[in-house]
């Protein structure tokens, strides 16, 4: 087995003194597919801002590429070339479409983004090209979505982590997104996805781990957790 | 109608003098609103990185260059310049001193608004009573507190002699009012491209937009705190500094208060955390309280200045360009 790209060791998390997640353990390799699925408050977002380092972690440790990252501040982390797009978009709401994207750059040397990221990304959401100049937060939910991911792209990341990229979009949207995201995958990004939309994660992702009330439940190929009838029940709507 | 003949006498004289105390207010101003911008709270302090400007022009000008009478020509370019900068320097450092032993502390426990307000408070008066004992005669447990301040006012040595420049509208503008408006606008003018179009102010802009994203894309935002706080005390430092210019008043311990209360107003009514809109809310406050002299007496414009905010925030509550904070 290849040395783990990204690996949380008995990660807890809390807030206050709620622990949201219970000691968790993911290994992300080198050119994965990774998914984490999971009902609502099952603790996935904690976990993507944990290693994120926008929230500590209380207990475990998380390595990426072998170092040591938990300790770190968030913008060290980014600058290893782990990129998020986060829950919610958050996108900067009185930043034009083209400076939004460009402090998606922010992380790397001087900071400036080259014109071929920019066309890569308008290549690949030719709305956002239409918008350039428009304020993102006058964008609607989709193209604030899309916004969010050519946003991440831009830091040209090694690990590329998406919470809930289909939240709230269409399905044309959906598939659109997740086109896109086999792309980035297939040039060579490895890509850890959290999704509620489980049945559209699976049939995309290599692997997938299953996170219930903060504890890893399940973790197999995503094909077998498809047919998997624990997920099946709690996850796919069946049975 | 003699209220407004004399209104109409004084019109271009008392929109000159608004200009030239709003420019000062806009500077101070742009501290209240970047660091509300960035943390979501007023630094009740920054009237004091006013004050310490003020005490650091004294001290270069009586202590270092030891001015005994006005200067002409390169001498005096000399002079501006040795009080200009010190001034910006010392108030920038006090702002990061602020910052660092009134609000990250807190800010690194999460601790409610509520504290960060009393700390705010706390630092202010700290800062004025130290200044205070700053009187040569007082020392702070082993260290003896160099004599700087006091509770008197010190009159600053004057570097130069006031003199007319040009006249439009049969108003005069002298030397020092030039001095103000042309360093003031060049200030404002350098710092929104500061905030525009380099890679800190793009960073500064986004945290106070979206802290969480803005540390997602690799922005450092204890960072970008620090160099908020720098940016807004350089500015106060060069306020103060053209404030003792102009009006020739002696420096004092609590010279800071009017100004900050002024400027804090000049943010709000501009809409704060809005950069531009402090920079507008300045001039306006500087003009309300100069054309406020003809109409109802001179000793009324610190009233007409807070009754305008009350009826701006009455009919905009969100200030005059909109609490855009981070734009
Ligand atoms: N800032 C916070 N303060 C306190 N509790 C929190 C905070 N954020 C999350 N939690 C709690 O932690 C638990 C996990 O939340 P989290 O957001 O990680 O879940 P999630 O799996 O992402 O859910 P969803 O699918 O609804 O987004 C929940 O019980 C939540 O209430
Ligand atoms: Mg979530």
């Amino acid at each position: 087995m290849p040395e783990a790209m990204l690996e949380l060791k008995n990660v807890v998390v809390r807030y206050g003194g709620i622990e949201a997640v219970r000691g968790i353990s993911i290994n992300v390799s080198q050119g994965e597919f990774l998914t984490l699925i999971g009902g609502n408050g099952a603790g996935k977002s904690t976990t993507l801002r944990t290693i994120s380092g926008v929230k500590k972690l209380a207990e475990g440790e998380i390595y990426f590429e072998g170092e040591r990252i938990d300790a770190l501040p968030s913008h060290e982390i980014v600058e290893m070339g782990l990129s998020q797009v986060p829950e919610g978009r958050h996108i900067f709401p009185r930043m034009s479409v083209r400076e939004n994207l460009s402090m998606g750059a922010f992380s790397r040397k001087g900071g400036k983004a080259l014109s071929e990221d920019f066309d890569r990304v308008f290549e690949l959401f030719a709305v956002l090209k239409e918008r350039e100049k428009q304020m993102g937060g006058t964008l609607s939910g989709g193209e604030q979505q899309m916004l969010a991911v050519g946003r991440a792209l831009m830091s040209h990341p090694r690990l590329l982590m998406l919470d809930e990229p289909s939240m709230g979009l269409a399905p044309l949207f959906v598939e659109k997104i997740f086109d896109l995201l086999r792309k980035v995958h297939e040039q060579g990004t490895t890509i850890l996805l959290v999704e509620q939309n489980a049945q559209v994660a699976l049939q995309i992702a290599d692997r997938g781990y299953v996170l219930e009330t903060g504890e890893i439940v399940l973790e197999d190929d995503a094909d077998k957790l498809l047919t998997n009838d624990q997920v099946r029940k709690a996850y796919l709507g069946e049975g | 109608m003699e209220f407004f003949s004399n209104f109409v006498d004084q019109f271009w004289p008392q929109t000159r003098n608004g200009l030239t105390l709003g420019s000062i207010y806009a500077m101070i101003a742009l501290g209240y609103t970047m660091v509300y911008g960035v943390l979501q709270l007023i630094n009740f302090a920054h009237s004091e990185v006013f004050m310490v400007s003020t005490f650091t022009t004294l001290f270069a000008y009586r202590d270092w260059f030891n001015v005994v009478a006005p200067a002409s020509g390169v001498g005096l370019l000399v002079l501006l310049m040795g009080g200009l900068i010190p001034a910006m320097i010392f108030s920038a450092v006090l702002a990061v001193l602020i910052e660092r032993f009134a609000y990250r502390p807190l800010r690194k426990r999460g601790a409610p608004r509520l504290s960060f307000l009393i700390s705010a408070i706390g630092a202010s008066f700290f800062i004025q009573y130290l200044f205070v004992l700053m009187d040569g005669q007082h020392s702070l447990i082993f260290f003896d507190l160099p004599n700087i301040a006091g509770p008197s006012p010190q009159t600053v040595p004057t570097v130069m002699e006031t003199s007319t420049v040009f006249t439009v509208f049969d108003t005069p503008f002298s030397n020092k009012r030039v001095i103000v408006i042309l360093a003031a606008a060049l200030m404002l003018f350098v710092l929104d491209r500061f905030v525009r179009q380099t890679k800190m102010g793009r960073g500064i802009r986004a945290v106070a937009q979206d802290a969480e994203a803005a540390s997602m894309m690799g922005v450092d935002i204890n960072r970008v705190i620090v160099v908020t706080f720098a940016v807004g005390g350089l500015m106060a430092g060069a306020a103060g500094f053209l404030y003792i210019l102009v009006l020739g008043v002696p420096a004092f311990w609590f010279i800071g208060f009017l100004p900050g209360i002024k400027a804090f107003t000049a943010a709000v009514l501009g809409g704060i955390g809005n950069i531009r809109g402090a920079m507008v809310g300045g001039l306006l406050l500087g003009l309300v309280e100069a054309y406020s002299v003809p109409l109802f007496g001179a000793e009324w414009t610190d009233v007409t200045a807070f009754v305008v905010l009350v009826l701006v925030l009455l009919f905009r509550p969100t200030g005059i360009m909109g609490e855009e904070v981070g734009s």
